[in-house]
C-alpha cells in the first residue's frame, strides 16, 4: 500500500493566477448574461416572424449614429486591452491611460446612444416593435454602465499605483467583463439594425 | 505574513483537532459572538443551516395554505373560502413549495455540505454566498409582505397572461409576484454561479474530477443550468412588470403575443424541473450506498446521466403547451424528446436497486426514506412519461392527474430524499442522532399519507376534474376520491409534523453522534461533529472515491492520505486545484465576515419596494447607496492579495 502525497511545490498565493476565483466568477456571469440578451433576442425574432401582426415602425434603421458608436465601442476595448497589457509590462502609466481611455470612449458611447433613442419616431409603448427596441437598447446601455462603473474604480486604482505585475486580478475581471459588453452591442446591433436589410422585415 | 509575499512552499501538518494548530485555525475562522458577528457571518456552515431552516419554514407555510383549501375542496359545494381567496392561497401554496422551498432546501444542503465533501474551507466567494442568502430571504418576505397587504398572486404559480395582465388582474397582485421573483432569481442566479466556481476550482488534492461525489456532479450540473435557464424566467417577470406597469406591449393584446410569456416561463419552468430534483436524487446516490454497505453501482453512468437529463430538460419545454395549438411537427420533436429524457433520468433508478440488490441495506430511517423515494419516483416518472405524449396530454392537461403528476415529482423526488438525507446527515451537522423509533413513525405516516392524498387526484383527473377550481358539484364521482385525498393530505402533514417533533426532541436527549456513525466512505465523515469552523485542521490528499473504505475495498494501488496534509495558517486560506485532476495550483486568501453582504441585500430589497409603490426617489437613493456598499466589498485589500503593499 502506497499513500499518495499532496506535491510541495511552491505555490502562489491569492489572485495571482490567470484564473482566479474572480476569474472563474465573471466567467459564469458572462454566461448568464449572454443568455439573457439571446432571451431578449429571442423575444426579438419571435415577433418578427409571427405570420399575423405587423411590428415594424415606418423607417427602416439608420446607421447615421449607430454605426460610428459602435466603432466607439469596439476602440474603447482595444484602449482597455492596451492598458491590461501595459499594466502587465509593469507601466502605471500605460495602465491607468489604456483604461481612463476606455471609460471616456464609453462615456461617448452612452451619450451618442442617447441622442439615438431621442431620434427615434417611436416609443417603448407605442408598440411591439418600440417595446422590444428600447428594451433590448436599455438592457445593453445598463449594462454599458455596469461596466463604466467598473472601469471608473479600476482606472483610480490603477493611477493609486494598486496594480503591478502578478497583482492586476480586478483588471483582468473587468477588462474581460467591458469585452463581453462590446460583443453583446455587436449581436444587438446585428440583430436590430442589419437583419431587416437582410429580410427579415417582410412584406 | 505580509500581502508581499507572493508564494510559498506550503508546510505538512498531521491531524490533530485538539492541536495548537486546531486553536488557532479556529481562532481565524470562527463567526464573531454577538448579534453584529451572526449577521456578518460567511460561514457556509452557519449560511447553510439559515438556508435549511428558513427553506422548511416556507415549506410549512405553504403546507398550510394547502391544508387550508383542501377543507374546502373535502365535500362538494363547501364555501370556506371564497373564489378569489382560493385563488390566492392555491397560487401561494404552489409559488412557495417550487420556488422559496424547493430549491433552497437543496440549496442549504449543497451550500453546507459542498465545501465539506470536497475537503475545502468554505465557498469560493464566502460573502457572496451570505449575500445570496440574505437576498433569498428578503424575496421570500417581499412576497408575503404583498399576501400580508392583501395582495397575493393570483393567478397561478406559472401566470399566464393575458388572465395575469393589468386589464384582468388590476391590483398589485402580480407585480409583487413579478418583482419577489426577480429578486430571487438574482439570488439563485449568483448562488449558481458560486457552486460552479466552488466545485471546478477548490476540490481537495487528488480529487480529480471523476472521483467527486455525486451531489457534486448534482450541484454542478443544476448551477449551470440555472446560469443558462435563470435569465429566461427573470426576464419574463420583467417584460411583465414593464406592460403591467409602463404600457409596454409584450404580452398584452391586441399587438402583443400572450404565447411569449409561455415561452420564456417554460424554457426556464421544465429545466427546473431537473434543477430542484437533480440534487435531491444526487443525495441519495451519495447515502444510500453507505446505508447498503457498498460503492455506488455504476458511478460513472450516474453521473453523465445526471448531466445528460439536464442538458435533455432544455429541450422539453413545449410539452406544457401541447394544447396551444402550436405545429404538429414542433409538437411531435418535444414529445420525442420528453419521452426519450426517461431514458438517463431512469439510469439513477437502476443504479439504486442494483446498489441495494447487490449490498447488505441497514434497515433505518434514512433507508426507509430512499426505498418510499424510489416508489413514488418511478410512479412520478411513468405519469410524467405518460403526459409527454401529445394525445395523451391533450386529454390530460389541466386536469388532477397533472397535479398529481406534480406532486409525486415534487414531494417523491424532493422532498423524500431530503428527509432521508435529514435523517443521514443530522448527526454531521449536530453531533445527534435522530430518534429512530420517532423516525419511523415519521415516516410511514409521510409515505401512506402522501400515496393517500396524491393517488386518487390520478383518478380525479381521468374522470375529468380540472385543476383549479374552487369548488365542485355533488355527484360527478369526484365526491369519495376528493374527501381521501383531504384526509391523506392532513395524515401526511401530521407525519411531517413528527419529524420537527423529533429534530427537537433529539436535540435535547439525542444519543452522540461521533464523527462517522454510519461507517461512512467520504471525506465530510473525517471531521467532528459538527464540524469546526475551518472544517479541516490540514487539507486531505485523495487517492480514490472512498477514502474511508481504502483498507476494505483494497482496489487501488494507491491510498488517500488523511493523517496528514497542508494546514494553510498563515491567515484565513484554503486551496485552489485544478479542474480535472484537482493538483494544487493557488494558495487563496479568503475574506473575513462582512456586514456588506447583508446591507446590499437590504438595499437592493428596499430599492424593489420602491418600485412596487413608484417611489422613484427611494429607487434611485437606494440604489446609490447599494452601489456605495459594492464598491466598499471590492476595495481591493492586500490582505486578500488583491493588489500590492
Amino acid at each position: 500500500m502506497t499513500i499518495v502525497a499532496v506535491p510541495r511545490t511552491e505555490l502562489p498565493i491569492g489572485s495571482v493566477t490567470p484564473r482566479t476565483v474572480g476569474w472563474w466568477g465573471i466567467i459564469a456571469g458572462i454566461v448568464t448574461e449572454a443568455s439573457l440578451f439571446a432571451y431578449l433576442l429571442f423575444g426579438y425574432f419571435y415577433f418578427a416572424i409571427q405570420p399575423h401582426g405587423e411590428m415594424w415602425p415606418a423607417e427602416m434603421p439608420t446607421f447615421k449614429l449607430a454605426g460610428p458608436n459602435t466603432v466607439i465601442l469596439l476602440i474603447s476595448s482595444v484602449a482597455v486591452w492596451y492598458g491590461e497589457r501595459g499594466g502587465r509590462q509593469g507601466s502605471r502609466l500605460k495602465q491607468a491611460a489604456g483604461l481612463g481611455t476606455g471609460f471616456l470612449l464609453g462615456v461617448i458611447f452612452v451619450t451618442i446612444q442617447v441622442l439615438e433613442w431621442k431620434a427615434k419616431s417611436f416609443s417603448y409603448n407605442s408598440g411591439p416593435y418600440g417595446s422590444l427596441f428600447f428594451v433590448i437598447t436599455g438592457f445593453h446601455m445598463g449594462h454599458v454602465v455596469l461596466g463604466l462603473l467598473m472601469l471608473f474604480p479600476l482606472t483610480i486604482w490603477s493611477m493609486l499605483g494598486y496594480f503591478g505585475p502578478g497583482r492586476d486580478a480586478p483588471i483582468s475581471i473587468g477588462a474581460i467583463y467591458w469585452h463581453f459588453v462590446d460583443a453583446v452591442w455587436l449581436t444587438v446591433f446585428f440583430s436590430l439594425y442589419i437583419t431587416p436589410y437582410l429580410g427579415l422585415r417582410h412584406g | 505574513m505580509t500581502a508581499a509575499e507572493y508564494d510559498r512552499v506550503p508546510r505538512l501538518a498531521v491531524r490533530d483537532y485538539a492541536s495548537p494548530l486546531a486553536e488557532k485555525l479556529r481562532h481565524l475562522w470562527e463567526t464573531k459572538p454577538g448579534v453584529i458577528g451572526w449577521l456578518a457571518s460567511v460561514d457556509h456552515k452557519e449560511i447553510g443551516l439559515r438556508y435549511i431552516v428558513t427553506a422548511f419554514i416556507f415549506l410549512i407555510v405553504g403546507g398550510i395554505e394547502a391544508l387550508i383549501f383542501r377543507i374546502q375542496l373535502s365535500q362538494p359545494n363547501l364555501t370556506v373560502l371564497t373564489p378569489e381567496q382560493y385563488n390566492e392561497l392555491f397560487t401561494m401554496h404552489g409559488a412557495t413549495m417550487i420556488l422559496w422551498y424547493a430549491f433552497p432546501i437543496l440549496t442549504g444542503f449543497s451550500v453546507y455540505l459542498q465545501p465539506l465533501v470536497i475537503g475545502t474551507r468554505d465557498m469560493a466567494m464566502p460573502r457572496l454566498n451570505a449575500f445570496t442568502y440574505w437576498l433569498f430571504v428578503l424575496s421570500g418576505i417581499y412576497l408575503y409582505v404583498g399576501f400580508a397587504l392583501g395582495a397575493a398572486p393570483n393567478a397561478g404559480w406559472f401566470n399566464y397572461v393575458p388572465y395575469a395582465s393589468k386589464a384582468f388582474n388590476p391590483g398589485l397582485n402580480i407585480d409583487f409576484y413579478a418583482l419577489s421573483n426577480i429578486l430571487l432569481g438574482i439570488s439563485t442566479t449568483l448562488g449558481s454561479l458560486n457552486f460552479v466556481v466552488t466545485i471546478l476550482h477548490m476540490r481537495a488534492p487528488g480529487m480529480s474530477i471523476n472521483r467527486m461525489p455525486i451531489l457534486s456532479w448534482g450541484t454542478l450540473t443544476i448551477s449551470v443550468g440555472n446560469l443558462f435557464a435563470m435569465p429566461s424566467v427573470t426576464l419574463a417577470f420583467f417584460l411583465l412588470y414593464m406592460d403591467r406597469q409602463f404600457g409596454t406591449h409584450f404580452y398584452q393584446q391586441p399587438t402583443g403575443q400572450p404565447l411569449l410569456w409561455q415561452h420564456l416561463f417554460w424554457m426556464w419552468g421544465h429545466p427546473w424541473v431537473y434543477v430542484i430534483v437533480l440534487p435531491a436524487i444526487s443525495l441519495v446516490s451519495d447515502a444510500l450506498p453507505v446505508l447498503c454497505r457498498r460503492p455506488l453501482v455504476g458511478y460513472t453512468a450516474v453521473a453523465l446521466a445526471t448531466v445528460l437529463t439536464m442538458v435533455l430538460g432544455f429541450g422539453v419545454w413545449l410539452h406544457h403547451m401541447f394544447a396551444t395549438g402550436l405545429p404538429g411537427l414542433a409538437l411531435g420533436f418535444f414529445s420525442a424528446v420528453s419521452i426519450i429524457i426517461v431514458i438517463p433520468s431512469a439510469v439513477s433508478a437502476f443504479a439504486w436497486l442494483a446498489t441495494i440488490w447487490t449490498g447488505q441495506p441497514v434497515l433505518n430511517t434514512a433507508f426507509h426514506f430512499f426505498a418510499g423515494f424510489i416508489v413514488v419516483f418511478v410512479i412520478g416518472g411513468v405519469s410524467g412519461f405518460m403526459t409527454g405524449s401529445v394525445p395523451v396530454d391533450w386529454q390530460l392537461t389541466d386536469t388532477y392527474f397533472v397535479v398529481a403528476h406534480i406532486h409525486y415529482v415534487l414531494i417523491g423526488w424532493n422532498l423524500f430524499a431530503v428527509m432521508g438525507a435529514s435523517y443521514f446527515w443530522f448527526p454531521k451537522v449536530t453531533g445527534k442522532l435522530l430518534d429512530e423509533r420517532l423516525g419511523r413513525w415519521n415516516f410511514w405516516l409521510m409515505f401512506v399519507g402522501f400515496n393517500v392524498g396524491f393517488f386518487p387526484m390520478h383518478i380525479s383527473g381521468l374522470l375529468g376534474m380540472p385543476r383549479r377550481i374552487y369548488t365542485f358539484p355533488e355527484g360527478m364521482g369526484l365526491d369519495w376520491l376528493n374527501l381521501i385525498t383531504t384526509i391523506g393530505s392532513y395524515v401526511f402533514a401530521f407525519g411531517f409534523l413528527l419529524f420537527l417533533i423529533n429534530i427537537v426532541l433529539s436535540l435535547r436527549h439525542g444519543v452522540e453522534a461521533g464523527p462517522n456513525p454510519w461507517d461512512a466512505a467520504t471525506l465530510e465523515w473525517t471531521t467532528p461533529s459538527p464540524p469546526p469552523p475551518y472544517n479541516y485542521v490540514v487539507l486531505p490528499t485523495l487517492a480514490t472515491r472512498e477514502p474511508l473504505w481504502e483498507t476494505r475495498l483494497d482496489e487501488a494501488p494507491f491510498h488517500s492520505d488523511l493523517g496528514k496534509g497542508l494546514p494553510l495558517d498563515h491567515g484565513k486560506e484554503a486551496l485552489a486545484t485544478s479542474t480535472l485532476d484537482g493538483q494544487p495550483e493557488a494558495i487563496l486568501r479568503m475574506p473575513e465576515d462582512s456586514l456588506m453582504p447583508l446591507l446590499l441585500a437590504l438595499a437592493l430589497t428596499l430599492m424593489f419596494a420602491g418600485l412596487i409603490v413608484k417611489l422613484w426617489w427611494l429607487v434611485i437613493a437606494s440604489l446609490l447607496i447599494g452601489l456605495l456598499f459594492q464598491l466598499i466589498w471590492l476595495w481591493p485589500r492586500a490582505q486578500l492579495a488583491e493588489r500590492r503593499l
